[in-house]
Order: structure tokens, then C-alpha cells, then sequence
């Protein structure tokens, strides 16, 4: 019972809402199964809004490990990925249904 | 041709090793085969008529629409996961005392099998609404052939479903007494599985934005994408590099279920 209040005290005190910075916006358009820009610089320590527009007939899951992503784009959809804050570094993601021409990075600076 | 099947087996192996697990944890149930049939059957039709609809339900809630079905269909798997581990803990004694005489698992009747049906339910739609979407886009811009686009999903799709029943199998042959010592694992495992891939939902969306640095990155070691890779996310959640919310979520799920399950097996209800 002790471990299940000491995790409960836990998540309340996780539970408390930070303030946050304003978001940083980004954002990536496929087409013809390929991303633009295929590199995408954005400023490191920040959490951004990474905002991706599908502009092909078909559906596209964006995927990335090192960013810890994945989510599905339906055909002519936007979609809303929130990522970072990212260390300094390159990043790269794929459309997981075209890997061979879907590639892309982004890159914190 | 092989990469339509590849990307269909990753989609396919992590709802046929959960379906596998929830099999063998219910061996010797009475009706368990058809309650499980129809989760994978109202997973299925759930997957084809959430693919249908993923357009508008993408631009629910601002573009987080996804986010928020994926958000309710793993809190409901999770919570029936959850309630079906404590369940068969609250009967484990006369669960074991059956298996025992009986070879099988009577006891656990019918009387917690939705839960494991609608966990199933779930599971498929969450792999499966992807998988339609996927197949059909390549149906309408493909260059490749249909026939091997046929070849290459049919045969993705079998290895996944292969994957499942080779764990089920594999399960069933351990000795009924203990069987559900390693199945009750095996189901926190996946509870605390579910519960990391929600953490990963929650800060994706930015609705929880903190604890989102990287715990720890074995990607170079075990990458999600490699076959052990991919197998250890379906069966324990492995992720190469997870948030540190992730982790915490599935440390404090397992730890919450293990120990209600453990605290009722040692004072059991009503007695």
C-alpha cells in the first residue's frame, strides 16, 4: 500500500502544470512521396509545432526513432506533431509507407 | 513487393502477439475461443470503418484527432488489461487448485472474458485501421503490380498472424501450474507496454510536455525496426529510445497492477 501512495504523490506532483514557452512552428509538406524541406532546421532546447501537410492521394505515416514520433497523415490531411526540446544534433524521420523516397531530417542548431 | 510485406507484418505482428498472449492466458476457459474471435472481429470491421473515416477524424480537436482515438482506445485496453490481471488474481487459488485436478482453467469462466475481448478489440483496431490505409493507398498510386501487392500484404499478413500463433503454441506447452504464473507477467508486460505507447501519445499531442528527454537510446544495439526489435515491442514494449515518461508510465503501471493483483492474492475478497 506504501508504494502505491508513494506513486500516487508521484504523479499529483507531476501532475502540477509548468509554465510554458511559446511553441515554435515549423512545418513540412509530401508530395510525390518525398518530404520538403528534406532538411528542416529548427533551434535546439525548443519544444516545437511541427505541422505536416500531406498533399499526396494516399495516406503517409511520419516516423522518426531518434525524434520518438510516428503518426498517420491521411491523404490531403494536416497533421500536428509536437517534438523537442532537442539537443543540438540531426534527426532523421521517414514516411514509413514510401522509406525509399520519404526521407528527411530535422536539424537542431 | 517485399516492402508492402514488411511494413504489413510489423503492423500485423504486435496484434497477433497480443491476441497469442490473451489466448494462452485464457486456455481451458470455456467459449474463450469465440469471445476472442469476436474481439478480432469487431477489431477488424472497427479498423475498416475507422480508415474510412480517418480524414475527418484527423481534423477533430485542432489536427489531434488521431491522437485522441488513439488516446481512448489504449486507455480502454490498458483498463481492461488492468482489470483482467486483478480479476484472475482475486480467483488465482482456486484457478490453480483447478488446473491442477483439471489440466485447465475453468474457473476464470466467462466471468472476465469481455474485458479480454473488448483489450483485443482495441489492439487490432489501433494496427489494423493503419494497415487499411496503408494497402489502400498503394491500391490507388502504386506502380507496382497488383498481384504482387496482393503477394507481398497476404504474405505480410500471414507472418503476423504466424508470429502470434507460434507464441500461443509455444505457451501451451508449459505445464498448466505454470502457465498462468507466466502469463499474469506476460499481461503486465503488456499493460505496461500500452500504457508507455500512451505517454508517447499524450506528449506527442503536447498534452503532457514534460519528461519528454530521451531515457536511453539502444537503438545502435536493438533498433526498432530489426525482427528481435520488433518482436520484444510486442511482447514486453521494448522501445530503443524512450521518453522518460514512457518509462515511468510503464514502471508505475506494472508496479500499480502487480502489486493490486499481489495485495488481493494475499486477502482474498470475501473470505
Amino acid at each position: 500500500m506504501r508504494y502505491t501512495l508513494s506513486l500516487l504523490c508521484l504523479g499529483l506532483a507531476l501532475a502540477t502544470p509548468l509554465v510554458q514557452a511559446a511553441d515554435n512552428e515549423a512545418s513540412l509538406t509530401i508530395k510525390d512521396h518525398q518530404f520538403s524541406p528534406a532538411e528542416l532546421k529548427v533551434p535546439a532546447n525548443q519544444r516545437i509545432k511541427l505541422t505536416v501537410h500531406n498533399q499526396d492521394s494516399s495516406a503517409e505515416e511520419f516516423e522518426s526513432h531518434s525524434l520518438n514520433r510516428e503518426k498517420l497523415i491521411p491523404a490531403g490531411a494536416k497533421a500536428v506533431i509536437f517534438i523537442g526540446p532537442l539537443k543540438p544534433g540531426r534527426y532523421d524521420f521517414f514516411g514509413e509507407f514510401n522509406p525509399n523516397t520519404a526521407k528527411g531530417a530535422v536539424i537542431a542548431q | 513487393m517485399f516492402g508492402t510485406g514488411l511494413i504489413v507484418f510489423r503492423e500485423t505482428l504486435e496484434a497477433a502477439l497480443f491476441v497469442g498472449i490473451l489466448a494462452a492466458a485464457t486456455q481451458g476457459v470455456a467459449q474463450r475461443t469465440r469471445w476472442l474471435a469476436l474481439g478480432v472481429a469487431l477489431g477488424v470491421a472497427g479498423s475498416l470503418l475507422l480508415a474510412g473515416a480517418m480524414e475527418q477524424v484527423s481534423s477533430w480537436a485542432n489536427g489531434f484527432g488521431q491522437d485522441l482515438v488513439n488516446l481512448v482506445v489504449l486507455s480502454v485496453a490498458l483498463f481492461m488489461l488492468a482489470w483482467h490481471s486483478i480479476w484472475v488474481s482475486a480467483h488465482a487459488r482456486e484457478m490453480s487448485a483447478q488446473a491442477q485436478q483439471l489440466g485447465q482453467n475453468a474457473a476464470l469462466g466467462e466471468g472476465t472474458l469481455w474485458a479480454v475481448t473488448v483489450a483485443v478489440a482495441m489492439t487490432v483496431l489501433r494496427e489494423g485501421a493503419e494497415t487499411v490505409l496503408f494497402v489502400t493507398g498503394l491500391m490507388s498510386g502504386s506502380p507496382e503490380h497488383p498481384m504482387a501487392l496482393a503477394v507481398g500484404t497476404l504474405s505480410g499478413l500471414a507472418l503476423g498472424l504466424l508470429a502470434g500463433w507460434l507464441i500461443y503454441r509455444g505457451l501451451g506447452r508449459v505445464q498448466p501450474k505454470r502457465l498462468f504464473a507466466i502469463t499474469n507477467v506476460l499481461l503486465l508486460l503488456l499493460a505496461g507496454s500500452l500504457a508507455s505507447q500512451l505517454a508517447k501519445t499524450l506528449q506527442q499531442a503536447d498534452w503532457l510536455a514534460w519528461l519528454g528527454d530521451t531515457a536511453w537510446d539502444t537503438s545502435s544495439l536493438l533498433s526498432n525496426d530489426s525482427l528481435p526489435g520488433m518482436l520484444l515491442h510486442g511482447v514486453v514494449g521494448y522501445d530503443a529510445s524512450p521518453s522518460l515518461l514512457q518509462v515511468l508510465f510503464y514502471l508505475a503501471t506494472t508496479l500499480l497492477i502487480g502489486l493490486s493483483a499481489r495485495h488481493i492474492r494475499m486477502h482474498p475478497p470475501g473470505r
